[in-house]
């Protein structure tokens, strides 16, 4: 069934939905400030005005490693529109983050 | 690192353990793991690790009061709650009691996408924030393979590992992390053996279609341990481990004796019976009586109020307790009060190291003062000569240093020339040698025993013949002939013939007496005659003399009645002869 909801008119949907974004980092280390950079770059590219993203540092608050089930540093956690997505990696290989993230290339 | 803090482990100071609390390993790592570092347990699947790494941090807040948490990333915690439910530890009580974190992290390749560089920082924050929680001096991961095969990049989970290890020790945590046996090394990536203070391998092998659990320190940085393959056992009671060396000769001798159950066999031993403590072979054929004489050892233990465990390899304990009522033994009585325990298992089952974990074990759990293995040649079919002996010093040993007086039966093959050498092997050890034979003669085949060996105690030199009635065991005396020893109705026969020729015997005697007396009579009788004889002749002479004399004094009387009538002088009295006249 799911597979069917992804399948339905993916152009028309696009711009309606809203993408929900989470980026755990830990820390003001080069391979997170890289992913931010990164991603930034590629939501104002690919997702400009339908997304909403918020940064986690997981060093100031270690416990939502816990409560979030987080492993790797940084992750990347779509959780709109479901299904929930997860990338893990300093976001550097774009080709993956869209596959990832379930998005068209424009 | 040069840091201050850690001179105290200095040459001089003994390494920290942090003892496992699970029975055996303890003894082998003499203390426990490596406290504040990272042990590995490796092996295959089935073999135990996650039991092991689950009990070692349950009895370390039981035992031991340090916090644990355990990394889940195979089983979910409701699995793992169910799982070792079967080893009595209540999971859920733990964590409520807030001793304890189960942490099931669930990893799937297929749901990570992965886009460049990272490392695994999240787990070490998510580590640290369970150990917050409680406060955890203890943590087990399990296991090492499902968490990093949730990564392709090999570079990265190898220096990851090395992370996360030393992570753990810098933390100070006695960790302990499972991981899958490699092909033909340790552990899969080769590396995590280096960079483990201490590593343990399970094994569960299968040898003539026996399994064994085996356990071994391949290394332990800093400290002394067994190096043996350590067979172990995983039951209700948990893990138990099996150490191999033996404790020693220095075990404690008592000089208290306990009764056979068999009155006739207790007197054959100064009337007192066996050493408490001291090990009995009962050996002999089949169908000789060993069970018997096994049972109602237990029997009288059990009548002395002490309990009694009884290892059955041959039959089930309903048919032993059935086949001893035929004997008159009621042994549901005892074993409804608690005080017999029979455990009966095929030998076959599992290897003869898990029989010797298995003996030990029960042993401490119902501390008993008397057991019985019977047979103990059943278990010789399980492995080499060597190792049956190896097992049976092991088993006597820690019998003796527990002070449990052991009874051993055991099967020898056929009738041979001597019984005694099939047993060469353990009698070294035994204490008291019971030897049961059959005695085949005149078509048939009855039972004899006799004491070969017994130590520190005389004991009967003689063959006794063993016979089962339904009132018990009985002794008797076997006889000796020109023809052998005599059993059975050959016995009987000889009984009746000498009774006959006791009566015999008899008559012969009372023929003689009476003869005797007969003698004695007619000697009396003749005796009488002359006495009677005698007495008549005394009496005819006496009277003569008292005649005689009698005419003598009338004589004079009437000689001086004449005198004085012829007026004569007085006649002197030389002359009244007349010879002085003339």
């Amino acid at each position: 069934m799911e597979y069917a909801s992804t399948e339905t008119p993916a152009a028309a949907g696009q711009n309606d939905d809203i993408f929900l974004l989470k980026l755990y980092v830990a820390g003001q280390t080069p391979r997170s400030v890289a992913a931010i950079e990164n991603l930034n770059k590629i939501c104002e590219v690919h997702l400009r005005g339908r997304y909403k993203l918020e940064v986690v540092d997981l060093a100031r608050n270690p416990n939502q490693a816990r409560t979030d089930k987080i492993l790797a540093i940084p992750t990347l956690v779509r959780s709109l529109p479901t299904p929930i997505m997860r990338i893990i990696g300093d976001l550097s290989d774009e080709d993956q983050v869209l596959m990832g993230l379930n998005i068209r290339r424009l | 690192m040069p840091n201050p803090s850690h001179r105290a482990n200095t040459p001089g100071t003994m390494l920290q353990k942090a003892p496992t609390g699970i029975t055996g390993l303890d003894e082998i790592t003499s203390g426990g793991l490596p406290k504040g570092r990272p042990t590995l347990v490796c092996g295959s699947a089935g073999c135990g690790k996650t039991m092991f790494a689950m009990e070692f941090l349950v009895r370390g807040i039981l035992e031991f009061g340090e916090p644990g948490i355990f990394i889940a990333f195979e089983e979910t915690p409701e699995d793992l709650a169910k799982n070792v439910a079967s080893l009595g530890f209540n999971l859920a009580e733990l964590e409520e009691q807030g001793g304890l974190i189960v942490e099931y992290i669930h990893i799937d390749k297929n749901e990570i996408t992965v886009s460049g560089a990272f490392d695994l920082e999240g787990l070490f924050l998510n580590l640290q924030a369970c150990i917050n929680s409680v406060g955890a001096k203890r943590i087990a991961i399990d296991t090492l393979e499902i968490l990093f095969g949730g990564f392709e990049d090999q570079s990265l989970l190898r220096r990851e590992i090395r992370r996360l290890f030393l992570w753990l020790k810098s933390r100070g945590l006695s960790a302990v992390i499972t991981a899958e046996r490699g092909d033909g090394t340790l552990t899969r990536q080769g590396l995590e053996e280096y960079v483990s203070d201490c590593v343990i391998m399970l094994d569960h092998r299968v040898n003539d279609q026996v399994s064994t659990r085996r356990l071994r320190v391949v290394k332990y940085r800093g400290s002394t341990h067994g190096t043996s393959e350590y067979p172990f056992l995983i039951d209700e009671g948990g893990i138990s481990v099996l150490p191999i060396s033996s404790v020693g000769l220095d075990h404690p001798a008592s000089n208290e004796r306990i009764s056979t159950g068999i009155a006739r066999l207790d007197a054959m031993m100064e009337g007192k019976g066996y050493f408490r403590g001291s090990s009995i072979l009962v050996s002999g054929t089949a169908g000789s009586g060993k069970t018997s004489i096994a049972n109602f050892f237990a029997d009288a233990a059990c009548r002395r109020g002490e309990k009694c465990l009884f290892m059955a390899f041959e039959e089930s304990p309903a048919q032993i307790k059935r086949n001893m009522g035929s004997l008159g033994l009621d042994l549901e009585k005892w074993v409804s009060r608690g005080l017999l325990t029979f455990h009966a298992s095929r030998p076959s089952i599992y290897g003869l190291e898990m029989h010797l974990v298995k003996i030990h074990k029960l042993v401490r759990d119902l501390k008993p003062e008397v057991i019985v293995i019977d047979p103990v040649s059943n278990l010789t079919g399980m492995g080499t000569v060597s190792d049956v002996n190896g097992m049976l010093v092991r088993l006597i040993d820690f019998l003796k240093s527990e002070g449990i007086t052991a009874m051993f039966t055991s099967l020898t093959p056929g009738t041979q020339s001597s019984p005694e050498a099939t047993e060469v092997g353990i009698s070294s050890l035994i204490d008291t040698w019971l030897l049961v034979r059959d005695i085949e003669s005149n078509g048939e085949r009855n039972r004899g025993m006799f004491v070969i060996k017994s130590r520190g105690m005389p004991h009967s030199n003689q063959i006794r013949e063993f016979v089962l009635t339904d009132k018990g065991l009985d002794l008797l005396d076997v006889y000796a002939g020109p023809q052998g020893l005599v059993t059975g109705s050959a016995r009987l026969s000889v009984e009746a013939r000498e009774k006959a020729a006791g009566k015999y015997f008899q008559a012969e005697i009372d023929n003689r007496k009476t003869q005797l007396e007969r003698k004695r009579k007619s000697l009396e009788a003749k005796w009488a005659l002359l006495q009677a004889e005698f007495a008549v002749e005394e009496e005819e002479t006496t009277r003569f003399i008292a005649r005689k004399t009698a005419e003598q004094d009338a004589f004079k009387e009437d000689a001086k009645v004449m005198a004085k009538y012829r007026k004569s002088d007085p006649i002197p009295a030389f002359a009244v002869n007349g010879h002085e006249e003339g």
